[in-house]
């Protein structure tokens, strides 16, 4: 029996059908808003925010422990600060740190999972057993544990956090590369004479891109969850610059009457966490990708 | 063919939907397996023999399938006039199936023994019969000892990955036997299977058919087993059959241009061996051409086949679809 | 008896995988800038007293030695003595560990009793209201800080309605039982103290639901596309075709084959588990390792929190060889072959 599919009919470019696809998924069309609207806000912040001066070293203790109003529309918190404010700013911190760590993380990981995918042999234990090392650390505890001996700050646990992270993608990368090893089209690049470069990052990595952007959104999302429990715990950027989990952490002091001083912050770091786990997962279901988690 | 056979099938129609549009799938397919004989019907894949089967037993998806028209009878009665539960208990009862591919139709992780007294568990329920544990046992023993399988016992306590393809596909026509079946249906018997093998299990189901006085329904695609087991032939293109006959007389007097085609197909050791195909492909079922749908890829087609040809006798207990037939 | 070697093979793993743990872990703590006795003791502690601390510790010596002694120690269960209090640092954790164990054993458990009818739900009704909603909630679950979940559990549940204790394991006024596991749960019905309990009980609940909230949503969509898959399968139809009732084949025949993918899946989440259980013991005041773990950090006691990774690390690869052995218990093919193929 033949069967008609809508993509055989359509006559657009790949490019159009999947802009097509990711617009008829509300998933992925709500994920990407809210990621949109979350990083303007975060670049425009000093032009956004109601009360810009209210990130800095300002107190008015007149205006302390306000609930949310339409001069304040998040509260202010114990010191008269517009916390509206403090969480747009408070975005960057997380945006900026989530992306350093990511942009370690993802390339190193891409990078060992595609050698130790296609040369195999002892690239491949090496790099495995590796992985399996780093993946039995939990993020957290290692950066927890890394701030013991450097200064506690936000880098430096970043920076640990990192050093973990690259293994999920080493492992993604490293079953994707294993499986296509033996397909034709890099065989036929061999026959041809390509070299083990181009193999690698012209042959291979193209079909790892989808499942690379699906983890790497969805990462973003935890990533800044770790984050801010990292600074939740104290470890995070030192007062008064704004950072979400310090707020949530200063602001607990308070529950539960004064419940927007820690809860709002809350709210903020799960709207953006669930922007990119929607946009994360919207992807998946666009490009049909089943070994991403 | 005097008394009723035991299955019959007349003129059953079936459509599928698919994204708004509708396929007739089956135009008009009549065939009979009457008991203690071994039918085959075969036809390239995408030809409608799945569908048949599947009608037959029951199992067909409807939606998206849909039967139109036509009758199914069983052993007297009109099986798709029946309630789905009195459908339901012939199945795996009265008749049954052996799959086609042992490796994907045993569950994995269960030992094939409690596949097995799972599936006797049910049926015997649905029967109407108690039988204990024990007695369960026993009974798979021994259809396990009718299919040839030696030291049954350790072949139940396995798991389907310990067992070699040859032995699974024996499981399977274990587990079609169990209820003591008056028709088996095999789909596509032994083709995931090696030759040697493969032969070994048509042989064993030409012995069944003898020893358990079965009527064995026979689908391929391969016209290389059907000439070694079958008593009688179907030939089935683009959703109808095209040629009816004894096995004997379809090889060596194939009227319908198809069967023509397709006997010539099997390569031959000896004589002309040139490796022939049939150009063309299936017609689009969603729009078939009018009258018989092999006329598009027909060599010998004329205006007359613009209308669906009548079956006309060749011989006893042969006939063939097709206006040319008949002539000189 | 292949099980037994499938056994072993896992151990050796599991081995390897603590063996290079201990490197990494040692290496952190000796490599890393800053000079440990230093830290440990502050900026304004005399440089005698520095030396006098780095003597007793050992952290004069050349680090092949001293990772050899660390080693030696870790293979008799020793992990060093603590800057601070001076005591092993095993006697700190071990009273700690037990806390948290049970902790994260509540959380598993709920895991997997709400997360699996959960998915076999969702795939039952796919792409229908109650799909969707069990969608919505892994998400939910998923994105959710867990410490915010914490506050607002406790804020909830405790302040607002007075239904549950909010930290602790116990109320100050129970009896308290000699230590026989260490997990309160089991302690209580041991000595037949309904009441103590019923009180563990509670004060378990929240914690517990805390930390599995991200946990259950996973769960509940890998089942569910376990589900999906197993259904596609041909085993299923032929199921059908044999005249096998529905229920059977849904609970019985798809169910065992789905259930391997959740407990992997479990295996890789541990990680991040028992990361968040960090934070949730600390809301809680629930005296688990994380506490210890955390101040031993903000006190840079470095012996301890090198034991604190260390415990986590083989805590991790025991749970998962754990779940490992299960799967092969479920699976034969993993028994036989060592992969789902």
């Amino acid at each position: 029996m033949t069967e008609l599919t809508a993509e055989a009919l359509a006559p657009a470019s790949l490019a159009y059908q999947n802009w097509h696809r990711f617009s008829r998924n509300p998933t992925a069309v709500i994920g990407a808003t809210i990621v949109v609207v979350v990083v303007l806000a975060a670049i425009f912040a000093p032009f956004i925010a109601p009360h810009p001066d209210h990130v800095g070293s300002f107190v008015n203790f007149r205006a302390r422990h306000q609930p949310p109003s339409p001069q304040y529309w998040f509260g202010t918190d114990d010191v008269g600060r517009d916390i509206f404010s403090r969480v747009l700013f408070g975005y960057r911190v997380s945006l900026v740190l989530a992306a350093v760590v990511l942009a370690i993380a993802v390339p190193l990981g891409a990078a060992l999972g595609l050698v130790a995918g296609y040369f195999g042999g002892w690239a491949e234990v090496i790099i495995m057993r590796l992985t399996d090392i780093a993946l039995a650390i939990p993020p957290l505890v290692m950066a927890l544990a890394v701030t013991a001996v450097l200064t506690p700050s936000l880098m430096h646990a970043m920076f640990a956090i990192a050093a973990l992270w690259w293994t999920w993608h080493t492992r993604l990368i490293f079953s994707i590369t294993r499986t296509l090893r033996g397909q034709e089209f890099v065989e036929a690049a061999q026959i041809l004479g390509a070299g083990r470069f181009h193999i690698l990052f012209r042959e291979l990595l193209p079909n790892c891109a989808s499942a690379i952007l699906v983890k790497t959104s969805l990462d973003f999302g935890f990533v800044i969850l770790i984050g801010a429990a990292l600074s939740y715990l104290g470890l995070g950027v030192q007062p008064p610059t704004p950072d979400l989990g310090t707020m949530v952490a200063s602001g607990a002091d308070f529950l539960p009457d004064r419940w927007w001083e820690s809860l709002l912050p809350g709210a903020a770091i799960l709207f953006v966490a669930l922007g990119f786990n929607l946009l994360g997962d919207g992807l998946r279901d666009l490009y049909d990708v089943e070994s991403v988690r | 063919m005097s008394a009723e056979p035991l299955l019959s099938v007349r003129s059953l129609r079936v459509d599928f939907s698919t994204y708004g549009r509708v396929s007739h799938v089956l135009s008009d397919v009549s065939l009979e397996v009457p008991a203690r004989r071994h039918v085959a019907l075969v036809g390239e894949s995408g030809c409608g023999k799945s569908v048949t089967m599947k009608a037959i037993m029951g199992i067909l998806a409807q939606p998206p399938a849909r039967i139109v028209a036509g009758e199914i009878r069983f052993d007297g009665r009109d099986l798709l006039r029946l309630k789905a539960r009195e459908r339901e208990a012939l199945r795996g009862t009265a008749m049954s199936m052996v799959f086609q591919d042992p490796m994907s139709s045993l569950n994995p992780v269960f030992t094939v023994g409690d596949q097995m007294e799972t599936i006797l568990k049910y049926t015997d329920r649905r029967l109407g019969r108690a039988r204990n544990r024990r007695r369960r046992r026993d009974r798979l023993r021994e259809v396990l000892t009718q299919v040839r399988m030696p030291d049954p016992d350790r072949i139940a306590k396995s798991y389907p990955i310990m067992l070699s393809g040859g032995m699974r596909q024996r499981v399977l026509i274990a587990m079609a036997l169990l209820s003591e079946p008056r028709l088996l249906i095999a789909d596509e018997p032994g083709t995931a299977l090696d030759v040697t093998t493969q032969a070994q299990i048509l042989k064993l189901l030409r012995d069944l058919v003898e020893e358990r006085h079965l009527a064995l329904l026979m689908i391929t695609h391969n016209l290389g087993v059907v000439r070694e087991s079958a008593d009688f032939v179907y030939v089935m293109y683009a959703g109808a059959v095209v040629e009816r006959g004894p096995a004997a007389e379809i090889f060596a007097r194939a009227r319908h241009p198809y069967t023509r085609a397709l006997v010539d197909c099997v390569p031959k050791l000896s004589g002309d061996t040139t490796f022939k195909g049939i150009d063309g492909s299936l017609p689009d079922y969603g729009a078939p051409p009018p009258g018989c749908r092999f006329a598009p890829r027909c060599p010998i087609a004329i205006s007359a086949c613009n209308k669906a040809p009548d079956e006309r006798r060749v011989g006893p207990e042969h006939s063939a679809a097709c206006w040319r037939v008949g002539e000189n | 008896m292949e099980f037994l070697y499938f056994l072993i093979r896992r151990l050796m793993w599991s081995l390897l995988v603590l063996l290079g743990l201990s490197i990494v872990i040692f290496g952190i703590a000796r490599v890393m800038p800053g000079d440990p006795a230093r830290l440990a003791l502050g900026p304004r502690a005399s440089q005698e007293q520095v030396d006098d601390l780095k003597a007793k510790m050992g952290l004069d010596r050349p680090l092949v030695e001293q990772y050899q002694h660390f080693l030696v120690g870790l293979a008799h269960g020793d992990l060093g003595l603590s800057f601070l209090t001076k005591r092993p640092v095993n006697d700190d954790i071990a009273e700690t560990f037990a806390a948290t164990f049970e902790l994260v054993l509540a959380t598993i458990t709920i895991a997997f009793v709400v997360g699996v009818p959960l998915g076999v739900v969702a795939a039952a009704n796919k792409d229908g209201f109650l799909d969707n909603l069990v969608r919505f909630g892994a998400i939910l679950g998923a994105v959710t800080p867990s410490f915010l979940l914490a506050l607002l559990l406790q804020v909830l549940a405790g302040y607002d309605l007075h239904v549950l204790p909010t930290t602790g394991r116990l109320s100050p006024d129970s009896p308290v039982h000699p230590n026989i596991t260490g997990l309160l749960t089991i302690d209580t019905l041991l000595k037949g103290d309904l009441a103590g309990f019923g009180d563990t009980l509670k004060h378990l609940l929240l914690p517990s639901l805390a930390l599995s909230a991200a946990t259950v949503g996973q769960i509940a969509r890998i089942t569910r596309s376990s589900m999906i898959d197993v259904a596609k399968q041909d085993y299923i139809e032929a199921g059908r075709a044999f005249g096998v009732p529905d229920r059977v084949r849904v609970f019985k025949y798809m169910l065992r084959p789905a259930f391997v993918p959740p407990l992997t899946i479990l295996g890789l989440e541990f990680a991040s588990l028992l990361g968040n259980a960090f934070v949730v013991e600390l809301v809680f005041a629930w005296p688990g390792m994380a506490s210890y773990g955390v101040r031993s950090i903000l006190q840079k006691d470095l012996n301890a929190v090198m034991g604190v990774v260390m415990i986590s690390g083989l805590f991790f690869v025991l749970a998962n060889l754990a779940i490992d052995v299960l799967v092969g218990f479920v699976d034969p093919r993993v028994r036989i072959r060592g992969s789902q193929a």
